[in-house]
């Protein structure tokens, strides 16, 4: 029965989805604002009648209701309450749920702030964001039923991937579906605007907030991802160059550029078909990376789910995209420039070089996320494309990167005078190439990483300068330091939510350069009681126990880890599940602000006499995730309501 | 060209990459042949879930279609049980057996699966693991058919349909043994 009840629901939605679009739609070209509303009333049905669905689909989760074909390969009777719950979105189907969802919020909040502020823009929004869920509504429909029966019912279900079963991926796949639909917000205020010809600067300012919050939750995601990848796969990185990897990093990259680049259009009135152009391409990466995923098109070891959902996929991201590009050459001429470059020293300029090294390092891992299927299209062979290249192409990129975001926001628009630049930029260099000097006296022999953490100060210092340069503009007005500073950040939250994001790019550049050139490990066999050395760490074998868990079998090792005085005792572990050919590895760890001892644990005897292991110690790794507590705190300075106009 | 023709190249830009994922579906990214096939296929003595010997020497003359399958593998165990029962009564008299070979699972649980299909076929249980090893299973349903001289002479990974099993049969059963 609730099954049945989940499957009407969606249809329902469905049909009240695809109302609402054509009733916008409609009532926005013949004026009539009862359709207009009507089609409101339909969307908020649809976040009813999806909340219902992912709330059914719960509910069978949690009474283990095999029947339903999607309960029975996620879960088992084994799998822990928590587990059952996360397991919901563990698949395809679910996830595809989740998503619906999303985005029909996003929709319920989108009308509930902005029904009164879009004006012409509203219907067509409206229309947009229906279609997208219409969409998603018949991937529910049709290709992906979740709640799709199974016969004859089995006594137990297959169990959730194994690796799944971790805290990280509750708020992992939140985090980055809150991302790739967030991206639809922006993405039909820009389709709103060359529907209606209105392609000025009222989306632009309309999707601020909204496009922050879109990258915002990309960027966590990709954080989050990392950090499953560091403590669940077990072999020590965050970062692989996954095609999934990059599927979910590509739209982050646009999304990057085109949040710097609506900047030049709300200044000089410049870019306007660039930021049109970059908003589709971010939504149409969100569609690509969900094709990638779901199509099984490309092998990756992510690939969780796969089946003729593709054909789906590639069907509407082509409709997406010639539809949002043919709408793009029809107003071509309202979007011919205005503005010009007064100069190749000037805000704008860099802001249009950070734009042009973002794309092309998208470009690059497109290109190197598609060349397998390339390379089989026009030769016949399968190739891989692994992290040499991404390494290679990206790395200097990303150096450019780091010094235009010290260059872009202390370096004057239009033209920068001599003056300026000596004003802003005379310490930061100064104290950048003291750094360098510093860090090669130390003995750091990587020419990469003292690079990477000159600029890293370098950035740091600009942001001093400018920090310190109007918190004494604002002493001399007579205010004490401590509310000047505090007025500051809250009266200009933009710039200074934008510098603090900026802070927390650095410290993950900190980390990421860290556990790249210091990192080290080795593997070694060890007998019971004795120890291996590593970094001035001993890592003593102390022996084996196994224990037999609710859906699984463990054998843990317990390693006594210690540099003069004992540290701690660390079992890191190989976890047999039935429905699994090979173990899991079950990673443990001892995480530090300087290193991180990592213990993975490789083949053992039976009785516990002797045990394989792998021992690293990671360096500064940490502040990959410090660096994302930071980054939020920025995101959420700059979605403050702005306190500069009067409300 | 004018630029009045020119911005459409613009949607036209997006019609190559379009082309290039939809050829993606053409390939299957799992189709990895097996280096097995053309040797011989290695010998087993396991148990039936019933507890009776069963050896794949013993169907040696015969052409063997050998099923590795899961009760908790849906969907393409569940759609296949059928598909392997009915072409097993089919081919049983013309010097054809199927055997299946169940992994990782739990006894109640596939004598459930068996008992809930009817399957007649002899179904062993690799309580060891060490019969997937040898075949080289990645994961199930992964059928193997084995021509009367006891060699691998094709894999088939996914669910087995009418199709493949006929066709497979057929041609094992036209050569003649020597």
């Amino acid at each position: 029965m609730i099954p049945e009840l989940g499957s009407a629901a969606a249809i329902v939605a469905l049909a009240l989805a695809l109302w609402g679009a054509v009733a916008a739609a409609t009532g926005a070209r013949t004026g009539r604002p009862a359709l207009v509303l009507s089609a409101q009333h339909a969307a908020l049905g649809v976040f009813v009648l999806v909340t219902a669905c992912f709330a059914l689909l719960t509910y069978a989760f949690l009474t283990f209701d095999f029947s339903v074909r999607y309960v029975a390969i996620n879960t088992n009777l084994g799998t822990p309450f928590y587990y059952r719950i996360t397991g919901v979105w563990g698949a395809l189907e679910g996830s595809i749920i989740l998503w619906t969802w999303m985005l029909a919020l996003y929709t319920l909040i989108v009308i509930l702030r902005h029904r009164e502020s879009a004006h012409e823009l509203y219907p067509w929004v409206l229309t947009v964001m229906l279609s997208v869920m219409a969409f998603f509504l018949l991937v529910i429909t049709v290709a992906a039923p979740p709640f799709a029966r199974l016969t004859p019912v089995p006594a137990d279900g297959r169990g959730l991937n194994p690796l799944l079963e971790d805290t990280g991926m509750i708020t992992h796949p939140v985090a980055l579906y809150l991302g790739f639909t967030g991206v639809t917000v922006p993405f039909a205020f820009a389709l709103a605007a060359l529907i209606t010809g209105r392609v000025g600067d009222a989306w632009i300012t309309l999707t601020r907030r909204w496009s922050i919050i879109a990258w915002y939750f990309l960027s966590l995601g990709l954080l989050i991802g990392g950090w499953w990848s560091y403590h669940v796969l077990g072999w020590g990185g965050y970062w692989a160059w996954d095609p999934v990897e990059n599927a979910a990093f590509m739209p982050w990259l646009t999304a990057t550029a085109f949040l710097h680049s609506v900047m030049v259009q709300e200044r000089r009135r410049m870019l306007k078909l660039w930021n049109l152009w970059l908003v589709i391409l971010t939504f149409g990466l969100t569609l690509f990376g969900t094709f990638l995923t779901r199509s099984g098109v490309i092998a990756s070891v992510h690939a969780f789910t796969q089946g003729s959902i593709g054909v789906f996929f590639l069907s509407f991201l082509a409709l997406v995209l010639l539809t949002a590009l043919a709408l793009l050459a029809w107003r071509w001429d309202a979007l011919s420039a205005q503005g010009e470059l007064d100069s190749v020293v000037s805000r704008e300029s860099a802001f249009l070089l950070n734009n042009v090294l973002l794309i092309a390092a998208a470009f690059t891992v497109f290109f190197g996320t598609v060349f397998p299927l390339l390379s089989e299209a026009v030769r016949g062979v399968k190739v891989s494309v692994g992290a040499p290249f991404f390494n290679q192409v990206n790395v200097p990129l990303f150096l450019a990167l780091i010094f235009l975001m010290g260059v872009g926001p202390l370096i004057a628009w239009r033209r920068a005078s001599p003056d300026n630049l000596r004003r802003s930029f005379l310490w930061p260099v100064a104290v950048g190439v003291a750094a360098a000097a510093l860090f090669s006296a130390l003995g750091i022999r990587s020419t990469l990483a003292v690079l990477a953490l000159a600029l890293t100060v370098f950035v740091a210092a600009t942001i001093a300068v400018d920090f310190s340069r109007a918190t004494r503009a604002r002493l001399r007005m007579g205010e004490r330091l401590l509310p000047a500073m505090g007025g500051l950040l809250r009266r200009h939250n933009r710039r200074y939510g934008g510098f603090v994001v900026h802070l927390g790019i650095l410290i993950v550049t900190l980390g990421v350069t860290g556990s790249q050139a210091w990192s080290v490990q080795t593997e070694t066999t060890l007998r019971r009681g004795e120890a291996a050395e590593l970094a001035g760490y001993r890592v003593r074998f102390d022996g084996l126990t196994a224990t037999e868990e609710s859906n699984h079998f463990k054998v843990a090792g317990a390693f006594t880890v210690s540099n003069g005085r004992v540290l701690s005792v660390l079992r890191p572990a190989k976890k047999f599940y039935p429905q699994e050919q090979s173990p899991i590895a079950g990673v443990d760890y001892r995480l530090g602000f300087g290193e991180d001892v990592y213990l993975v644990l490789g083949d053992f005897a039976r009785d516990g006499s002797e045990a394989t292991v792998k021992l690293q110690v990671n360096r500064l790794v940490s502040w990959i995730w410090i660096g994302g507590a930071v980054l939020t705190l920025g995101a959420l300075l700059a979605i403050l309501p702005d306190r500069r106009k009067p409300a | 060209m004018t630029p009045g023709l020119l911005r459409w190249l613009i949607p036209l830009s997006a019609v190559p990459v379009l082309a290039l994922l939809a050829y993606g579906f053409r390939v299957n990214p799992r189709d990895i042949p097996s280096p097995l096939v053309g040797r011989p296929a290695s010998a087993f003595a396991l148990q039936t879930l019933e507890g009776a010997p069963l050896a794949l020497e013993a169907q040696r003359g015969k052409v063997v279609v050998l099923n590795f399958w899961a009760s908790w593998c849906y969907p393409a165990c569940y759609e296949e049980a059928p598909v392997l029962e009915r072409n097993w009564r089919a081919y049983r008299d013309r010097g054809v057996v199927v055997i299946g070979v169940d992994i990782q699972d739990k006894l109640e649980a596939a004598q459930k699966f068996t008992r809930d299909f009817g399957l007649s076929f002899p179904n062993a249980r690799d309580t060891t693991g060490k019969v997937s090893v040898d075949y080289g299973v990645y994961g199930v349903p992964e059928t193997f058919f084995i021509d009367r001289r006891g060699r691998i002479r094709a894999k088939h990974v996914g669910a087995v349909t009418d199709e493949a099993f006929r066709l497979n049969v057929e041609k094992l059963l036209s050569e003649t043994t020597g």
